[in-house]
Formats: structure tokens, sequence, C-alpha cells
């Protein structure tokens, strides 16, 4: 009975363990690997992240400049953004929202 | 790389493997490995106190490999697994699924116009192979 | 006396992958057990084919979500052997220490579902809140949460400062402490040992025999950790395995609650003593031969057999996961028993079924 008090009491003043999720967020850390950007004024649609990438999400169009991206293929591991030899992608720390429907991730640069 | 591979036969490989058995190695699982398009590498592994052994037996597709699950009763879930994905068949297993370990059995259905028809290739005719081999892992 | 069939599974509330077990049962006990698979079969092996070797990392880490990172470091350093690469020391200190931390949050997911399995979903839940904290380190370490994406053929993606070692270090001394506050509920309630003690009893005997590997194997008395072979850097690390005597679940869920303490005390070794200098270098040319290798696993030895015949592509990878080599335990332990505890005796062997189908 007297360990259970002592129970009672830890948890009545300890902090919650669990978050309100949508309204209240964790801040996300520092290196967390979210959403993929890709700076396009800098791309040079050379393809190197289309080839390294292990889930085939991304096609490049060097005639059209256009960089496109599946984000629902996307397993966010990276390998592209240490691929790229112009230092144009990179992952911001929050991750993607959950959408309502297929979304496709397309930029248009201009054609070098 | 490999180190103590031993070259076995369809022949010895049940007299092999018992005799690991009487040396206190534990089964640890077979590998298969296609070499061409109806030729197969298959390796026995074992281990005794963190050292390993390996069989290589080399078999045609349609060769009837003695299974060693009488030996190791162990074995015969991934020689089903063999079974089912390579279609080499093993002869003598503890418990035979057949070719259904993956794969459910089929369910005729006899007023349905689109029955998938499970091909009788490489069955031994009295087993009827009630999955569909298509699950064929080549490369 | 009436013979009945009853199809257990693959939907189940207690299992959280499908495996399906046909169950003879007479009156209300247990004669035969019959597993089948097959319901979650992808084929990832054949991946292969599409992916060249360096992006088969990102797939095999996929076999399995809870131990992603260590099936990763399998193929790596099975790769690694073959093309005779060096791995910086540096980066064999990090392995141990991501592969460690995943052997503790698989410790502590299973341990939650254990307690599920017999109805005591508090423990459950405060299990998977202490797992939380190790989700986190892992985050703030390698920016993913669960498939950890750090391991690469020669090396780590990631690099850690001295202040994420200490942060690690300190968060681990208070995962410690609130598992330890468990233990005496987890080993010593009556109604749980009720539930435990004394099922599923495999011999020592019959656990060699049946080719069983991980606590299971443990659990049964036999000294056998993959460990122990000093891949990465547990050569330089001091530990023992963690053996129980029974073979029964008793013994299991306490094998693995004990090795939870010895991967925080492994970190801990590995912080103190990890060097500086590289983490990673860079990979030339292309694999050629045949290799097996093995590391373990939280449930056990995982096989990889990798045949290269020096193109981009490998020609065959070959998984032999852990739960594989504990299926046959099932069909021999489960006969004799109720069939109202066939739910902990089958979570007793920690099944993991999307690692056993790839
Ligand atoms: S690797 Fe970089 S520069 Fe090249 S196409 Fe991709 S994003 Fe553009
Ligand atoms: S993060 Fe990974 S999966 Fe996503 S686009 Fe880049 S390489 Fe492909």
């Amino acid at each position: 009975m007297l360990k259970m008090t002592a129970n009672i009491l830890r948890t009545l003043f300890s902090k919650k363990p669990t978050r309100l999720y949508p309204i209240e967020v964790r801040t996300p850390f520092e290196i967390a690997r979210g959403k993929l950007v890709n700076e396009i004024e800098n791309c040079n649609f050379c393809s190197i992240c289309a080839l390294k990438c292990p889930s085939q999400c991304i096609s490049v169009d060097k005639k059209a400049a256009t960089w496109t991206c599946d984000p629902f293929a996307c397993v966010y591991c990276g390998i592209c953004v240490e691929a790229c030899p112009f230092k144009c992608l990179h992952q911001e720390q929050a991750q993607r929202r959950p959408a309502y429907e297929r979304q496709i991730l397309l930029k248009k640069g201009l054609p070098h | 790389m490999l180190k103590e591979m031993v070259p076995v036969s369809v022949d010895n490989l049940v007299k092999e493997t018992a005799g690991l058995k009487i040396a206190g190695y534990r089964f640890v699982t077979l590998s298969c490995a296609a070499i061409d398009k109806d030729h197969f590498d298959i390796l026995y592994h074992f281990d005794l106190g963190l050292d390993l052994k390996h069989l290589r037996l080399t078999v045609s597709g349609d060769t009837k490999i003695p299974s060693i699950s009488p030996v190791y009763f162990a074995a015969f879930l991934v020689e089903n697994e063999i079974q089912d994905l390579f279609g080499i068949f093993f002869e003598g297993l503890v418990i035979d699924y057949r070719g259904t370990l993956f794969l459910e059995k089929m369910i005729h259905t006899p007023f349905c116009k689109y029955t998938v028809q499970a091909s009788q290739s490489k069955t031994n005719g009295s087993q009827p192979l009630s999955g569909s081999p298509d699950l064929k892992e080549e490369s | 006396m009436l013979k009945t069939v009853i199809p257990f599974g693959p939907q189940h509330p207690v299992f959280p992958e499908p495996i399906h077990l046909t169950l003879t049962v007479e009156d209300e006990i247990i004669k035969q057990a019959l597993p089948a698979l097959g319901f979650v079969h992808r084929g990832l092996e054949t991946l292969v084919d599409k992916s060249d070797f360096h992006q088969m990392v990102q797939v095999v880490e996929r076999v399995c979500g809870i131990c992603s990172m260590i099936h990763a470091m399998c193929y790596c350093q099975a790769i690694e052997e073959i093309m005779a690469i060096q791995v910086p020391q540096r980066a064999r200190y990090l392995r141990v220490i991501w592969s460690e931390l995943s052997r503790i949050h698989s410790h502590l997911l299973w341990l939650g579902l254990f307690a599920d399995s017999f109805g005591f979903e508090n423990l459950f839940m405060q299990f998977w809140k202490i797992r939380e904290k190790v989700m986190d380190i892992h985050e703030a370490t390698t920016g993913n949460r669960v498939i950890v994406s750090v391991n690469a053929v020669g090396g780590v993606r990631r690099d850690m400062s001295s202040e994420q070692l200490q942060w690690i270090q300190s968060q681990l001394a208070n995962v410690k402490q609130e598992v330890a506050r468990l233990g005496p509920t987890l080993l010593e309630d009556y109604t749980i040992k009720k539930r435990t003690v004394g099922k599923g009893i495999v011999s020592r005997d019959k656990a060699y025999e049946l080719g069983l590997v991980g606590p299971t194997l443990r659990a049964s008395g036999i000294a056998q950790d993959v460990r122990m072979l000093g891949y990465a850097a547990f050569n330089e690390l001091d530990f023992e395995p963690v053996l129980g005597t029974d073979g029964d679940c008793y013994a299991r869920s306490k094998v693995r609650f004990q090795e939870v303490f010895q991967s925080i005390d492994l970190i801990g070794q590995a912080i103190r003593k990890i060097p500086g200098g590289e983490v990673q270098v860079t990979v030339k040319g292309r694999p050629e031969g045949e290799t097996v290798t093995r590391v373990e696993q939280p449930r056990g030895e995982l096989l990889y057999y990798i045949k290269a015949d020096g193109s981009k592509n490998l020609d065959r990878l070959r998984i032999r996961t852990p739960t594989f080599a504990n299926i046959p335990a099932l069909v021999t332990m489960l006969p004799g028993h109720w069939l109202s505890d066939v739910p902990v005796i089958v979570l007793s062997i920690d099944p993991c079924i999307s690692c056993t189908e790839r």
C-alpha cells in the first residue's frame, strides 16, 4: 500500500510523457532529415541525385530543366543531399505534413 | 572469404550432415544461389563454437535432393522455402508444404471462368503442387 | 477425444505482424502446431538485380524496421570483407553504439508487447514510454527515428560530437533507472509468473539441436552470442552473454530484460573508449567474391550470404533472419500447452515476421 502511494504521488506530480500532437509539436532535432528542398537556381540538372537515389523517386530532365521528386516514394535517407555536387539539395528539419492526396514536387529552372 | 568449404554430392550429403551432427555442429541454414538457368548452388551452413563450416552442393534444377530434415529437424523450414522460391524439390521432408509455405493452397472454383492453373511441370506427378510455382527466384 | 483444428492468425490481437498457425487441439490442449508464412513476402532479396550495391544498403534497412541499423551493418560488413576495406576505428565504435541502441529499443518494444500478450496493458505503456527516449537519441544522432540510415559501405554517414556522446550517456542513465524500476513488476509479480514460468520449455540440448538463436537460445543456458566474434568494435569491449537456465517464457523475458542493461553498459564502455578520426572511407571498385557474415540482432544471429561477380549489382543476396531460425521451436514448444498460452509462447520467441519473409 505504501509503495503504491509513492507511485501514485510520483505519477501525479511528474511531467506528462505525451503531447497533444497537432497542437503541440516537439521542436525537431538539429540534424533531423525532414522535407527535401531543391534550390533550383543552383541546380545544374546533372542527374546525379536521380542516379544515386535508392528509391528512384527523382527524375531530372536536362533539356526542359525540370527536377521532379515524388515525396511519397522518398524514404528521406539523405543520399541525394550528400551526392549533389552543387550542394543545392538540403533537408529541412521539419517533416512533411500528412496530405490528402498524392503530390509531386516539380521544380522548373532555367535551361543551361 | 569462405573458409572450410566442403563440396558434397547428392549421394553423400546426408552422411556428411549426420557426421557433422555427431561432431556437435549446430545447424545454421541453407543458402541457395542460381548459377545459370537450371543449375543451383546450395550451401549448407553449420556452426560449432562460432566457427562456420559450409557444405556446397551443386545440382541441376530437376534433381531431387535428399532432405536433411530427418537429421536436423530445423532444416524443414528453409528447405520448404527453397522449394517455394526456386522450384527445387527435396525428398523426405519431415514437414512438406509442397510449395505452399508462402502461397495459400489454390482453391479450385469450377464455376469461375478465370481460374489460375498451377503449372505442374516440375512436380513429380504423384504430388501435385497446389500453389502456383510462378514465384521462382532466378537471376 | 474429438480433434479440432483452430486457425490462429494471421490477424490476431497479440500479433504485431501476420503469421498463421494451424493448431490441432484436443479438448483445449494443443497436439500439433504448424506455422504458415507468406503474408508479407516482398522478395527484397531479388532487388539486387535493380539496385546497385551501394543502394542495397537502403534496401536491406527495410527488411526489418526495428533492427534496420543492424541489417545494414551486416550487409556493409559483408561488402567490406569482400572488397577488403578497412573501416576507420571511430566508425566501428559508432556502429557499436547505434546497434546497441537498437537492441535496447527492440527489447523494450518486445517487453511491452510481451506484457500485452498476457493482458498487462499498463506495463506495455510503461515500457513503450521509456523506449521513446531511445528513439529520441536515434533521431538526434542520425536524423531519422526508426530506419536510421547511418551505414554506408566503408563506414558510417554521421559522426557524433562529444557533447552528444555525453548527452547519450545521461539519457541512458535515465533509461536504466526507469527500466530498473519496472524490473520487480515484470520478474516478481505473482500473476505474471503464473503466466510465464514453466511455459514453452525448450531444454538445453533441444535448443541446440533445433539451431535456435539469440535470447531464445541463451535462455536455455547456451552461451552463444555472435558478438563474441568481435565484429565492429566488440572485440575491444568487455561483456559476457546473458544466460538463463530454464528455457521457459520467464527465462526468455528475463534474459531480454537483462540484456537491456548489458547494452547500456556496452554503450558506456564504447563512449569511454571511442577514438577520434575519420568515420568513412571512400570506396572504389566493385565487389567480387562470396562471403558469409553474421552479426547479433536483438532477436539473435543474423546471417548474410553475398555472392558478387564484379558487376555493379550483386549476384545473390541471401538473408537468414533470427526469427526464421526460431520458428521451428514453435513446432516443438506448443504441443502440450493450453490454447490460452499460445499468445504468450509465440511472443516469447520475439517473432519478427517481416524479417522472416523479407
Ligand atoms: S545532383 Fe544536385 S545539381 Fe545535380 S540534378 Fe540533382 S539537385 Fe541538381
Ligand atoms: S532522400 Fe533518399 S529517397 Fe529521398 S530523394 Fe533523396 S535519395 Fe531519394
